[in-house]
């Protein structure tokens, strides 16, 4: 399992939720959460290069996604980000994981040419509502399952 | 081919579908008859370059394509590079990715308006399609069966001549799942890309289908071609109808149950709120573009009419970005000699945003865009631009004086 975390604070555990959702693809993998009411597109929304969301509308403009485990609502736009995960994987500038509401194929394609863990289908709601940014999530996509660990600031 | 006996290629591929086909529950595949595919370096990248080439050098029986395979833009046009500021280290990888390409058997067509002007598909065809306004269009106006095929997964397509079945391929993903009823009547390209643009970001999400109602007209070619990529490109959306016009749709209640859905409207309101998002606020223009999708015949001729006898400003580029086959009928008809006479620089083969848009614009001190496209105003913002969303008339109005007019 990959493991990667970026806590800038220290924090004390108090229990963990389970998120059921559709079997995903990929590995399974531990991060950071990033989490916007959003749609996501690598051509649309990212300087790939920086690492960081670069479209002014989007709510994570500005933010650093890299290693962490991305939470967004859906894919929108083009077909260009199958090939950009890809890219983006092959310079270890890609988020943790994928974690979305409903993927299209093209994100779906995207992950599985670069090897990327992703799940979708979330059976207890709104996916961007059930986990907070910052929260370490370990995301289990041949299970279906995503086990948010519910901390608070010491 | 999953065993392997067919060559890596083939094995890829076959792995690649498969993986994507369980994660949305195909049942099986179903044999396409086209693919076309979206391979541009941008986004390609040295790791995608490579990843093709490694193809390119397996035998010729195991690195073919078995269907008729075409390219979506390139990230250049190869007799203007220079021109637009593309350094040597894209060119070159342009290049290694062409030639990669074209080892695979893939035809180096370089268009996203193939519907129009290379094979348009029929209805119920299977198709490996990539390019969100070229699925959106073949789905919608002709009636063909295409999801999104990405880079990769259109490849595997053409290596295997087979896609995953699953969304657009199935009857029950082609029903209406949202109802609008639209209260004007566009009057140009960029009104129909701006009434695509506000249905996409209405449904949102790949799996919802809009149908239309209204407007009382039967729109052309073009307008369907900006009505669906807007559409495809703020909502990711690959299937719409157009009650009365489109072939799956006769009459509403062939694509829904209309007591099962609640009407939105559109009016001439929301038309203008959507148009206000992309105004700008007076002040010079840096660069005017037509691209995405590229253009048509019938678009280069309005252009040229509209700037015969102007000239555009010295401190404003305008781009004008067509296919490699209407660039040669263009050129034959004296369009093209016309918009260069102008000042207008004609590229083919490319499309703006897929061109290393980022990098023209710190090149070439381009940061206010001004297009008639309401796909490229969606997109061009990552990429650090200002863009300004008008009528093909306004846009060239300000590329000869210069400033937003």
């Amino acid at each position: 399992m990959r493991g990667v975390g970026r806590f800038r604070t220290a924090f004390v555990s108090t229990g963990h939720v389970v998120l059921k959702c559709h079997p995903g693809m990929g590995e399974p993998v531990t991060g950071e959460a990033l989490v916007a009411d959003d749609d996501f597109s690598a051509r649309y929304d990212l300087d790939r290069l920086a690492g960081v969301f670069s479209r002014p509308e989007h709510r994570l403009y500005g933010e650093n996604y890299v290693d962490r485990v991305l939470v967004v609502n859906t894919a929108k736009g083009g077909v260009a980000t199958a090939w950009m995960l890809h890219e983006m994987m092959s310079r270890g500038m890609v988020p943790a994981a994928l974690l979305l509401n409903r993927v299209n194929p093209i994100l779906a394609q995207g992950a599985a040419m670069a090897g990327m863990a992703m799940c979708d289908r979330f059976t207890d709601g709104d996916v961007t509502r059930l986990i907070r940014t910052g929260e370490r999530v370990m995301v289990s996509p041949s299970d279906g399952r995503v086990t948010v660990y519910r901390e608070h600031e010491r | 081919m999953l065993r392997g006996s067919h060559g890596p290629a083939r094995q890829w591929a076959m792995e690649h579908m498969i993986r994507v086909g369980k994660f949305f529950d195909a049942p099986d595949f179903v044999p396409v008859t086209q693919a076309h595919i979206m391979a541009d370096t941008e986004s390609l990248g040295e790791a995608g370059v490579a990843f093709l080439e490694r193809f390119a050098a397996l035998p010729e029986a195991q690195r073919q394509v078995l269907v008729p395979m075409i390219t979506d833009p390139r990230g250049t046009d190869f007799d203007r590079c220079g021109e637009l500021g593309q350094t040597q280290e894209m060119v070159s990888l342009e290049r290694r990715a062409s030639d990669a390409l074209e080892a695979l058997g893939i035809l180096m067509t370089n268009t996203c308006i193939n519907y129009q002007t290379i094979s348009p598909p029929t209805p119920g065809e299977h198709l490996a399609f990539g390019d969100t306004g070229v699925v959106i269009y073949c789905n919608s106006v002709l009636g063909a069966r295409s999801n999104f095929e990405g880079g990769p997964s259109a490849l595997a397509a053409g290596l295997t001549g087979r896609v995953p079945r699953y969304g657009c391929h199935l009857d029950q993903h082609r029903q209406a799942s949202h109802w609008f009823q639209v209260l004007f009547e566009p009057k140009d390209l960029a009104e129909w890309g701006a009434l695509g643009a506000m249905i996409g970001g209405r449904t949102g999400s790949y799996w919802a289908v809009p149908v239309i109602e209204g407007p009382d007209m039967v729109p052309g070619s073009d307008a369907l071609k900006h009505l669906g990529a807007a559409m495809a490109s703020f909502g990711s959306t690959p299937l719409f109808h157009l009650a009365g016009v489109t072939p799956e749709a006769p009459a509403l209640d062939a694509v829904c149950n209309p007591a099962m859905l609640e009407p939105i409207t559109l009016g001439e309101d929301d038309l203008a709120a959507f148009f206000r998002r992309y105004a700008g606020q007076g002040g010079p223009v840096d660069v005017v573009v037509f691209s995405a999708p590229q253009l048509s015949l019938f678009e280069m001729q309005e252009i040229a009419a509209l700037l015969d006898g102007q000239q555009v400003h010295r401190d404003t580029a305008l781009l004008v970005v067509t296919s490699p086959a209407v660039y040669a009928d263009a050129k034959r008809f004296g369009i093209v000699e016309r918009l260069e006479n102008a000042g207008a620089m004609v590229l083919k083969g490319m499309c703006f945003y897929q061109s290393y848009a980022r990098e023209l614009g710190q090149a070439n001190g381009w940061r206010r865009l001004m297009t008639n496209s309401a796909k490229l105003a969606n997109i061009i913002g990552g990429y650090g631009y200002r863009p300004v969303l008008a009528p093909m008339a306004r846009c060239v109005a300000s590329a000869v004086s210069g400033r937003l007019s």
